[in-house]
């Protein structure tokens, strides 16, 4: 069965938090908690939107997400990725990716967000 | 008046003199010399012309040849009022060539001629010798007249008084050497000198006026009844034949004593050399004469009262002490002790330092030149400081000649005929100065072949006999013995210096100082001659050493061009080496330049007074670099400060936004869990598990905002130093156990073993028990979390070191920190591994330092033990925090809050 959405999070209990709003929609969501081993997680699953914190322990949300973007498999690097900062201006983290979205955000604009993106 | 008394009151005289002195010379330091270069001031030192020979002497001359005695003040006065302009241009032209003494200006004159000068120099020292001799004997026979206490008091043992000479010349030579060598400046002027001399001359007046009315209204019934007694000496036949006027004897004496206050090595130098400029000149040709009016003017009285109230064996020349001291007018007496003393020490400090500059400048720098190369640049320093010393010597060595034949000549000439003496030898030296000055046929053969045989004559025919060696000159019946010889003496001299010069030719630097000293005139530079190119290649290199390359040869190249030359060696024409001395000069300061441009070129050999001009600017340049160098290091020191504030705001700035962004993060990271799961809660569809799980996320992460709050509340009261230390004393061994059992509480899924050496923990410590326990949990409950060796083991030990206080190292078993990391898990939010398992704001050990920091202690990390290990420093006590009245039980603010 098809992934949805995969989470890259530290942070536990707001990784449960986001995952019992996203599965609550129906979708299916997957976590992985760390830094390192992001990008693998994202190319072995393949799923249809990654949601990547900016702050990770050992390699931070941008690192990954230019690697994403920079991936030899065109299907890869287009992967949608929304990305959540707990730092205030979530313009200067955005970067490369689809959507930014930040920390505390309100449960109706992350699944309004997401509902957008997987659409 | 005793003895003791007397010794006592020369002392403080001395004292004063010296701090005077020692004052006015501060003074000029520091650049107050309008009331040093007071007209007055230069007056008042002229009067060192005035000796213990004339305050003494003047009325034992006048008590043995009645008015004679006038013509030793009419010479001076006469050249000051009569031909003041004359003495206003010996003046000018001195400072125009820099003269530092009599010996300068003649050597100056006749082509800058060092031996020449070199005779003067032997005239003055034979001359002054004796003279200083008469001042220490004065002074001698002075303390004579007070320790005998009456006027025929038997001569005391030599014993007593012999040394009163030697401390007296010990005296004023530490006292000349002090003040008359402080420093080598190009204008030779002595402020301290001249400002103790200028009151010393006042005291020397004011002595001689009190005795004078004394003597006059006190011992005589006034001015009338000393004029009549005057009259009845005269027709005395005892003394009338000493009264007789006789008027070539009066001629020559009004001529030496002119030419003694132009030649006198003490008189040119108060006068000329130490003359700020001509200008004074209008003052000093009035006020001088009055001075000298009044000096003389008690002068007949005190000497016929002498005569009359004295027993017949006393010395005239002690009549103006014996006769207050036979009044019983102590306090008078005292005072005109100290006029004397204050003649005999200006003159000889005075005529000591004259005749010391001319014996250093023309006899041994000279000397010392020729055992040397000349110096260049860097040796001027050298030169300096031989100068400096050699003026010392002679200073010393002028003075043991003074005492030496003060001793050998057992004090019994009267003083009249040493003065004379020394006054008729420097006289020699008048032909040619005179000459000098006024005609421009003058050359240096006609001034040696004058001063040569001047100096001659002097010595066989009137120095010599005074001192007992050869016999006076027969002379043809009716005229006056002294008075044809010393006639005799001058006008060979004079025939000599002109029929020479007359028959001699100048050599053209002797024509161009002969036409500047004559019409009184700036000295034109002689032109240099035209060399070679090759001499324009030393050139550029001294130019080069002295601008740097590029400037130098731009120079260089530009004045070749402007010759109409290719290249950069110009032509060395005057007109070019005019203008590169003058440019020069800019930088190096113009003798310097004048040398250097000179030596070079191939100019005149150097003489004494440019060296010492060389050396003068190199120690002014030098200062001047010195203070330039001070000023561009505090220049320097400042620019960098400013960019060390400026780094450390900017770091600073930084600091706070990343600290910011960091809190922003700390605080927004729980509070999406808080946010989002009491969103969550809302749903009614929630089974009851979850709601219970939820509401303790919500709970557990609000936990984690207040204690985040806490910590960065604490850390800021820590890092402001407003932190009150509650400070008690603990067993440490205590310590350490409450610190384990609050740190165990912390989750940890392992067995965690401690290693604890219980008996050397059992210290005394007096802290903050509360804040050292904060630390070692922290330290202790990071161990509990960070360590990752299979079985963790915790180590901790405990000394104390030989300042006090205690040493608490804490180690554990684990991979420890990164050396990379070492130095940054100290800082604020330096969470190092998985903050999942962390749970803290990465603040702790933030804290810890600050709380080390309050303690006045430390915590570090010690690299290179196994794991992660920590050193905790206590003091043996905390220190007092400013401002806060702390004591063990706590403090005072502190239980007021409380």
């Amino acid at each position: 069965m098809e992934l949805d959405i995969l989470m890259i999070e530290d942070e536990p209990n707001i990784a449960e938090a986001v995952r019992f709003i996203l599965t609550r929609e129906g979708w299916r969501v997957d976590l992985h908690p760390d830094g390192a081993g992001g990008l693998e997680a994202i190319a072995q699953q393949r799923p249809r939107l990654v949601i990547l914190d900016l702050m990770l322990p050992n390699r931070s949300g941008a690192e990954i997400l230019d690697d994403l973007r920079a991936a030899g498999d065109r299907e890869l690097a287009a992967t949608p990725v929304l990305m959540l900062t707990a730092r205030g201006q979530a313009v200067m983290a955005g970067g490369q990716a689809d959507a930014v979205l930040s920390k505390p955000f309100d449960n109706e604009d992350l699944r309004a967000i997401v509902r957008r993106m997987l659409a | 008046m005793p003895f003791e008394g007397l010794v006592a009151a020369c002392l403080v005289y001395v004292a004063l003199m010296f701090a005077i002195a020692y004052a006015a010379d501060r003074a000029a330091e520091r650049g107050h010399v309008r009331w040093l270069d007071h007209p007055l001031v230069y007056t008042l030192s002229l009067s060192v012309y005035c000796s213990a020979w004339t305050f003494y002497g003047a009325v034992g001359y006048a008590s043995r040849s009645g008015l004679e005695f006038l013509t030793i003040y009419l010479g001076p006065t006469i050249v000051f009022t009569g031909a003041w302009w004359g003495l206003r241009r010996l003046v000018r032209v001195a400072r125009m060539h820099h003269v530092t003494s009599v010996a300068d200006l003649i050597s100056a004159r006749f082509g800058k001629s060092n031996p020449l000068a070199a005779i003067v120099t032997l005239i003055a020292v034979i001359a002054s010798t004796p003279y200083i001799a008469l001042q220490l004997q004065s002074v001698r026979l002075s303390f004579e007249v007070f320790a005998t206490d009456g006027p025929n008091g038997a001569a005391l043992d030599d014993g007593a008084f012999g040394g009163t000479g030697l401390w007296v010349a010990a005296g004023l030579a530490l006292f000349t050497i002090l003040f008359g060598t402080r420093n080598l400046a190009a204008d030779e002027r002595h402020h301290g000198v001249v400002t103790a001399i200028a009151l010393e001359a006042i005291i020397k007046l004011l002595a001689f006026v009190a005795l004078g009315i004394f003597v006059v209204w006190g011992l005589a019934d006034g001015p009338a009844d000393v004029l009549s007694r005057m009259s009845r000496a005269a027709a005395d036949p005892q003394t009338a034949e000493g009264w007789v006027l006789q008027p070539d004897r009066w001629t020559v004496l009004i001529l030496v004593s002119a030419a003694a206050i132009l030649t006198l090595p003490r008189m040119f130098q108060v006068m000329v050399v130490e003359a700020a400029d001509e200008e004074r000149l209008h003052v000093a040709g009035w006020a001088f004469p009055a001075y000298l009016f009044a000096m003389s003017l008690f002068v007949l009285p005190i000497a016929v009262m002498g005569r009359e109230l004295l027993p017949a064996g006393e010395n005239p020349d002690l009549y103006v002490l014996t006769l207050p001291v036979a009044a019983g007018q102590d306090m008078l007496a005292l005072l005109v002790f100290l006029g004397g003393f204050s003649a005999a020490t200006s003159m000889v400090v005075v005529c000591a330092i004259a005749v010391a500059t001319m014996v250093s400048n023309h006899w041994l720098v000279p000397a010392w030149l020729a055992l040397r190369q000349i110096p260049a640049g860097d040796e001027a320093d050298d030169l300096r400081s031989f100068v400096l010393n050699a003026r010392r010597l002679a200073i010393l060595a002028v003075m043991a000649a003074g005492w030496v034949y003060h001793q050998a000549s057992g004090g019994t000439a009267a003083l009249a005929a040493m003065g004379l003496v020394a006054f008729t030898g420097m006289a020699q030296v008048l032909p040619a100065m005179i000459g000098g000055l006024l005609w421009r046929g003058a050359n240096r053969k006609g001034a040696y072949a004058g001063i040569g045989s001047g100096l001659v004559l002097w010595m066989s025919l009137l120095f010599l006999p005074s001192v007992g060696i050869g016999g006076p000159l027969p002379v043809p019946e009716g005229m006056d013995a002294w008075a044809a010889t010393v006639m005799l003496c001058l006008t060979l001299n004079t025939l000599a210096f002109v029929g020479v010069s007359i028959f001699g030719f100048p050599d053209p630097v002797e024509r161009l100082q002969g036409l500047s000293f004559v019409s009184a005139v700036e000295p034109i530079r002689h032109s240099r001659m035209m060399r070679a190119d090759d001499r324009a290649e030393p050139l550029l290199a001294m130019a080069r050493r002295v601008w740097g390359a590029e400037r130098a040869l731009r120079y260089f190249e530009s004045e070749a061009r402007s010759q109409g030359k290719s290249g950069y060696l110009p032509d060395l024409t005057p007109r070019f080496l005019t203008r590169l001395e003058r440019r020069l000069a800019g930088s190096i300061g113009s003798a310097t330049a004048h040398a250097m441009v000179d030596r070079v070129a191939g100019g005149v050999a150097l003489t004494v007074s440019d060296l010492l001009q060389v050396a003068d600017e190199a120690q002014r340049a030098k200062e001047e670099t010195q203070r330039l160098e001070a000023a561009r290091a505090e220049l320097a020191r400042t620019a960098r400060q400013l960019r060390e504030a400026n780094d450390k705001l900017t770091a600073l700035s930084v600091q706070k936004d990343a600290f910011l962004g960091q809190i922003s993060h700390e605080l927004r990271t729980p509070m999406t869990s808080v946010r989002a799961f009491s969103e969550i809660l809302k749903d009614p569809s929630l089974t009851a598990e979850e709601r219970t799980r939820f509401a303790g996320i919500i709970h557990t992460e609000a936990g984690r905002l207040t204690r985040l709050l806490d910590d960065l509340l604490d850390l800021s009261v820590l890092e402001s130093g407003r932190a009150q230390l509650n400070v008690s004393a603990a067993n440490l061994h205590d310590v350490i156990t409450r610190a384990l059992s609050a740190a165990s509480a912390t989750r940890s899924e392992r067995g965690f073993l401690i290693d604890r050496d219980l008996p050397s923990e059992h210290l005394a410590i007096i802290t903050d028990v509360d804040r050292l326990l904060q630390v070692l949990i922290n330290v202790i409950s990071n161990a509990r979390k960070y360590c990752d060796a299979v079985h963790p083991v915790l180590i901790i030990r405990v000394r104390r070191p030989e300042a006090g206080g205690a040493v608490i190292d804490i180690v554990d078993n684990g991979s420890g920190i990164d050396s990379g990391r070492q130095s940054l898990i100290f800082e604020k939010f330096a969470r190092l591994n998985d903050p999942a398992r962390a749970g803290g704001a990465g603040l702790g050990l933030a804290i810890c330092r600050e709380i080390m920091l309050n303690l006045g202690g430390e915590i570090s990390y010690l690299p290179g033990q196994g794991g992660a290990a920590f050193r905790i420093l206590l003091p043996p006590r905390p220190p007092v925090q400013a401002g806060m009245g702390q004591d063990v039980s706590g403090t005072v603010s502190g239980r007021l809050e409380g």
